[in-house]
C-alpha cells in the first residue's frame, strides 16, 4: 500500500484537472517503509511529450536528476511516480507498463473526464528485472496515520 | 568519484545511496561499478555491454549521451555521475494493444 496526505492526493489531482486535456505528471518523494511506499512531499514536473500530451508523458531525465538531488537534501528518496489519463480509465497501459523502470516504486493514475478528477489507482512495480517485471495494485492510504479520521480509499477518490 | 545511486537498484549496493568508484573514463566507472556490485551488470547494461536504453546517465549535469566524447568522457576525483531509469507512460495503447485491466 501507498500513504499519502489528504493535501497531496488533493493536488495530484487537481494537478490532473488543471493540465487535461493533457496528461500530467510528477514524482512522489518519502520513504519505503515495512508497511509500503510513503509520500511526505509531491513534485510536479513537465510533460515533454508535447506532440502527444493528451495520451502520453515524459519527465526529462535532468528534470529527474533535479528532483532526486532535492529529494537526496531532504533526506527522502523517489518513491514513485503520478500521472492522469484525460478520458480514460484509472488503469495502466501496455505503454506505461512498458516504460516502468523502477522497482518498488508506486506508479499512481488519475482518470481525468471531462477535465474532472474521478479515480486514482496505485500500481506498485514489483519484481527484478525487465523480464519479470509486474504491475501489482495497491491500495491507497490517503490522510495522516496516526490521525484517528484517517481515510481509507481502496484506490478511488 | 560519487556514483548516485536510483532507489530501485539500491538493494543492490547493500542500500547504498552513494557509491565510491574509481575510473578514468564515465565507461571505466560504469563498468567499475557493475565489477563491485555484479548484480547491478544485467540492469545497466544489455548481454552486449551497452548501457540499457531507459538508463541515463549523468556526469555532473551533462547527459553522457550529448558529451562530445560519450562514455568515453575522462573523469576526475571531484566529478559525479548519476543513473537515472527514465519515467514515461500514457493512456495511449501500445503497439495497437490496448489491455487496460
Amino acid at each position: 500500500m501507498i500513504h499519502i496526505s489528504d493535501e497531496d492526493f488533493i493536488a495530484l489531482r487537481a494537478h490532473g484537472e488543471e493540465t487535461y486535456p493533457h496528461e500530467c505528471c510528477g514524482v512522489l518523494l518519502g520513504k519505503s517503509e515495512a508497511s509500503g511506499n510513503r509520500v511526505h512531499l509531491i513534485v510536479r514536473a513537465g510533460n515533454t511529450r508535447t506532440d502527444s500530451a493528451h495520451n502520453r508523458y515524459n519527465i526529462a531525465p535532468q528534470e529527474l536528476v533535479r528532483i532526486q538531488r532535492q529529494a537526496r537534501g531532504l533526506g527522502f528518496d523517489i518513491v514513485g511516480f503520478y500521472h492522469s489519463h484525460p478520458d480514460h480509465p484509472a488503469q495502466w497501459s501496455q505503454t506505461d507498463f512498458a516504460e516502468a523502470h523502477w522497482f518498488g516504486c508506486s506508479y499512481l493514475i488519475t482518470s481525468v473526464e471531462q477535465g474532472r478528477a474521478i479515480t486514482t489507482n496505485s500500481f506498485l512495480l514489483t519484481g527484478t528485472s525487465e523480464e519479470t517485471k509486474t504491475f501489482q495494485n495497491e491500495q491507497v492510504i490517503v490522510g495522516a496515520p496516526a490521525a484517528p479520521a484517517m481515510a481509507a480509499h481502496k484506490g478511488e477518490a | 568519484m560519487k556514483i548516485h545511486i536510483p532507489t530501485p537498484l539500491r538493494s543492490y549496493t547493500g542500500g547504498k545511496e552513494t557509491v565510491e568508484v574509481a575510473g578514468a573514463t564515465v565507461a571505466a566507472t560504469l563498468d567499475q561499478l557493475a565489477t563491485d556490485f555484479p548484480e547491478l551488470r544485467n540492469h545497466l547494461f544489455t548481454g552486449e555491454g551497452k548501457l540499457r536504453s531507459f538508463v541515463n546517465v549523468y556526469f555532473n549535469d551533462d547527459d553522457v549521451r550529448y558529451l562530445p566524447s560519450k562514455e568515453e568522457t575522462a573523469v576526475s576525483d571531484g566529478d559525479e555521475l548519476t543513473i537515472i531509469p527514465s519515467i514515461a507512460g500514457g493512456s495511449v495503447c501500445f503497439a495497437g494493444f490496448c489491455c487496460c485491466l
